[in-house]
């Protein structure tokens, strides 16, 4: 039995880490074309045309593997976790399918016709179909965010007393769940900051390939003065609200995240030390007295509680949580860093000349996927033992009619077929991006 | 409510078959339909910037039953778990074959990819047809709701034959929509296939019907007690007999209404002859999950109806609008498969 709980949250996992990595882009790439193809009609400027022309081949393929890997997340909580959707089915559920009825539609059908309908239809519909693609997009997060955060703080649900089951109380509880708020904040903004660094990573790699100068400029540019905003929002306001969840709906989380053992008043920040389960301290830390206190309560002396005042039952996986979280941080820090280095670059007018700069930008583009995945490892697993916050264990959440065989098959074919896709996602987008924009000039050829 | 539920997820489902179906029919048939590279490309085209819209009726409807009837939605998907998983990988088969051919100008590419795309859509029309063919004989629910449907217990004689059922449906249906998008000799052998086709789908479904009432005993009293359920076999037979007439060129229309039409009174039959249960249990009829006992509460099912109704106003109208912009015959262009 424990086999099999542990076959599907492996499986899980994998497939919605590898799905995720799409829909970063998809949402992210989304609106900065939107943004793209609005400043090219305005200003009627061929660069922005052409421009927004090479991110939508980008777009279009991400998209194509992120529609057929996110399919079977939806089919999975009937096949594997069919005990949850009998449970609780009636009120996490509501999200699901609206998420098909409000953004997919919208997303697939705008999408078509903003690839294949530029002939058929108008310039100005032909970009709203592109912004349609977008809004499309931005939605279809909404409304998976509110189903996961739903599983974390479930909210308008009485418990049936007939059959045990969750009824659905309020509609509009579970819609505008608070925890949903600022994890779709966060969540956005993180797929428009990946955006960002691809989009000037890209750009970079052009500039210092010597090739499609103006289209680089043009990217680079872009990418580091949005990416400084986003950078900045990614931790204030929508980091720290998403902390703000934590510290009031799931403080064994926050205990776990910190790798807080002890209860202490004025509790102190680890910026590094690895967590030590068995004695129950940080080994190496680095603190900064009192920072934690501040950060959850807005107060330097208030207190907070460690994970040893929670019975250990209740702990998640202390390490992988622990660092994940800091890897998310660390990272998020860096990009700050970062992208506010370019700033300062782009204002002193060497932003384009500086390759070592340019190089660093080039060489960081995977790390905001890294982040991305690290912070729903941290919301994840910290929810643990939890599937269903406080209601439902993860272990009762299973099929009890799939056997650990079936799954450990079925993941080994899923890992099979998403090496492959890997592969062709690698090789189609390196082939757009080595055969470069088509600039005005190529096209007439 | 319970009753509004059933028809609204057999309607989503029905809508699913009618516009997916044609594009997996297509996907059947084009490569021994279009030869030549540039045909399927026209082939193609004509389905490429809707396939995935059409994909999204199944997600959707996928999605309705989870808050609606959620002990069917968890039954059904557990126990049809390594069909389900066959279907999901001919899904990204499908999705990954057709939207990866075009981007590499290259005679082994395209024929991988044609071929990917072909296999995947004869197969999953396949399992479509399996999958309705032992909704409609019942399954092994036990008391507490759930079964076990292993590959040998759901492929039993009555449901290959809906499956092939399914199969030559979905082909001629497919055959029909290219005789609308496409000209010249590609058209002429749509055309043709259609031909052979129609009488073909005839004699499936006929066959289909008897080993019905053998597969599922209570089926005429089930008629018999809601006698309106008798328009669907009764499109059924105008659909069938419009599609046969439907040999000329400029019959084309005609002809890809009829299978619509078909396809339609097909899935109608199907939910007609199941009503009220969802999942009907073989071992004890008390165990079957239908719409009043594996339902949600009155609340959720009125709030889901409203929240998912408002929004399909809306994608009814932009969907409209999209076909309406690729209406007319398709050619090569700039965007191609
Ligand atoms: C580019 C990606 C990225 C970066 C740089 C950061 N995050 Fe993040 N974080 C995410 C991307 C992300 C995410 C993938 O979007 C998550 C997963 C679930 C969620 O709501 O957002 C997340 C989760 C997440 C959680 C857990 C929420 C929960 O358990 O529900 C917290 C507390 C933070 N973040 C806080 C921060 C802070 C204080 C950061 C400081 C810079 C930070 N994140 C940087
Ligand atoms: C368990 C979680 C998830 C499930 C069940 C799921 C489900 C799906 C499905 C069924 C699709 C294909 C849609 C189509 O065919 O058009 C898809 C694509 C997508 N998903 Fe996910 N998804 C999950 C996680 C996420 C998350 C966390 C996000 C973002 C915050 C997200 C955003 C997207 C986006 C933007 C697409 C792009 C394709 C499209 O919208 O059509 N998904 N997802
Ligand atoms: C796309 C971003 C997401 C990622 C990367 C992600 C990651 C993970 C990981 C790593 C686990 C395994 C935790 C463990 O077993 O210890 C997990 C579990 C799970 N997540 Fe998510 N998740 C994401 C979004 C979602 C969303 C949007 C939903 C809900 C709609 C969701 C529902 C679940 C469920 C049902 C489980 C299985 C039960 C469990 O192990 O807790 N996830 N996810």
């Amino acid at each position: 039995m424990a086999d099999a709980v542990i076959a599907d949250r492996v499986q899980f996992a994998f497939t919605v880490m590898f799905h995720y990595l799409f829909p970063i882009l998809t949402m992210g790439l989304g609106f900065f074309i939107a943004v793209l193809s609005t400043m090219g009609l305005i200003t009627h400027h061929e660069r922005y045309a052409t421009a927004a022309d090479f991110w939508v081949k980008i777009f279009a393929i991400n998209f194509v593997i992120g529609v057929v890997t996110g399919i079977p997340l939806e089919f999975e909580f009937g096949m594997n976790w069919s005990r949850l959707s009998a449970y609780s089915g009636g009120v996490f559920g509501q999200t699901l399918p609206l998420e098909g009825v409000y953004a997919f539609f919208l997303e697939s059908g705008f999408l078509g016709l903003f690839l294949f309908g530029r002939r058929r239809v108008s310039r100005v519909l032909h970009w709203l179909a592109g912004v349609g693609v977008s809004i499309g997009s931005l939605l279809s997060g909404y409304f998976i965010v509110a189903t996961d955060a739903w599983m974390q703080h479930p909210v308008g649900y009485a418990i049936d007393s007939a059959n045990g089951t969750l009824r659905l109380e309020s509609f509009w509880a579970v819609m505008f769940n608070p925890y949903a708020r600022s994890q779709y904040l966060h969540t956005i903004n993180g797929a428009l900051l990946t955006a960002t660094y691809v989009i000037a990573g890209i750009g970079a790699f052009y500039l210092l390939s010597d090739r499609h100068q103006d289209f680089g400029r043009l990217s680079v540019t872009m990418g580091v003065g949005a990416g400084a905003i986003f950078a900045l929002t990614q931790l204030f306001p929508t980091g720290d609200l998403n902390s703000r969840n934590v510290v009031t709906y799931q403080p064994i989380k926050l205990a776990t995240m910190e790798g807080l053992f002890e209860t202490e008043k004025g509790a102190p920040i680890a910026i590094i030390g690895m967590p030590d389960t068995d004695h129950g301290k940080l080994i190496d830390p680095i603190y900064v007295p009192d920072v934690l206190s501040y950060l959850a309560y807005g107060d330097f002396r208030a207190r907070v509680n460690g994970l040893k005042s929670y019975p250990k039952e209740l702990w998640p996986p202390v390490e992988l949580t622990y660092y994940s979280y800091h890897i998310m941080v660390g990272l998020g820090t860096i990009f700050i860093a970062q992208m506010i280095f370019g700033v300062v670059l782009l204002w002193a007018g060497r932003l384009h000349r500086s390759r070592w700069f340019l190089w660093t930008l080039m060489m960081a583009v995977p790390f905001p996927f890294i982040a991305n995945e690290a912070g729903w490892v941290v919301a994840e697993v910290g929810r643990q033992p939890w599937l269903v916050y406080g209601l439902l264990r993860t272990s009762d959440g299973t099929s009890t009619n799939v056997a650990a065989g079936e799954t450990i098959f079925t993941t080994l074919g899923f890992a099979g077929i998403y090496a492959m896709l890997s592969l062709l996602f690698v090789f189609l987008i390196g082939r757009v991006i080595y055969s470069g924009p088509q600039e005005v000039g190529e096209i007439a050829q | 409510m319970n009753v509004v539920w059933y028809w609204t997820l057999a309607a989503m489902l029905t809508a699913y078959a009618v516009l997916d179906g044609f594009d997996i029919g297509v996907g059947a048939v084009h490569l021994w339909i279009a030869r030549k590279d540039h045909e399927r490309r026209v082939a193609l085209n004509a389905i490429g910037p809707i396939w995935n819209t059409n994909e999204v009726w199944l997600i959707a409807a996928g999605g309705m039953m989870v808050p609606t009837f959620p002990r069917v939605y968890a039954a059904s998907f557990s126990g049809f778990y390594l069909a389900l998983t066959l279907v999901l990988w001919l899904l990204i088969l499908r999705g990954v074959s057709i939207e990866f051919r075009g981007q590499i100008d290259n005679v082994l590419w395209r024929s991988l990819w044609d071929t990917g795309f072909c296999l995947g859509s004869l197969l999953l029309a396949l399992l479509f047809g399996v999958a309705l063919g032992n909704l409609l004989k019942g399954l092994p629910v036990g008391q507490d709701g759930y079964f076990q449907g292993t590959f040998a217990l759901l492929l039993n004689p009555y449901s290959l034959l809906t499956g092939m059922l399914s199969v030559v449906v979905l082909a001629w249906h497919g055959v029909n929509y290219l005789r609308l998008k496409v000209e010249g000799e590609l058209c002429r052998r749509a055309q043709k296939w259609s031909r052979i086709l129609a009488p073909l789908a005839s004699v499936t479904i006929v066959a289909a019907t008897i080993a019905t009432f053998a597969a599922r005993p209570g089926i005429s009293s089930n008629f018999a007690a809601h006698p309106v359920l008798f328009v669907f076999p009764l499109l059924m037979m105008v659909g069938l007999a419009g599609g046969i007439l439907s040999r000329d060129e400029n019959h084309d229309r005609h002809a890809f209404r009829s299978s619509m039409l078909v396809v339609m009174a097909l899935m109608g039959s199907a939910a007609g002859t199941v009503y009220p249960n969802l999942l009907t249990s073989t071992l004890d009829p008390a165990y079957s999950l239908t719409a009043f006992n594996a339902a949600s509460a009155p609340s959720a099912l009125r709030v889901s109806f409203i929240a998912n109704m408002i929004g399909m106003i809306g994608v009814v109208i932009y969907t409209v609008y999209v076909q309406r912009t690729f209406r007319g015959k398709v050619r090569l262009g700039d965007h191609d498969y």
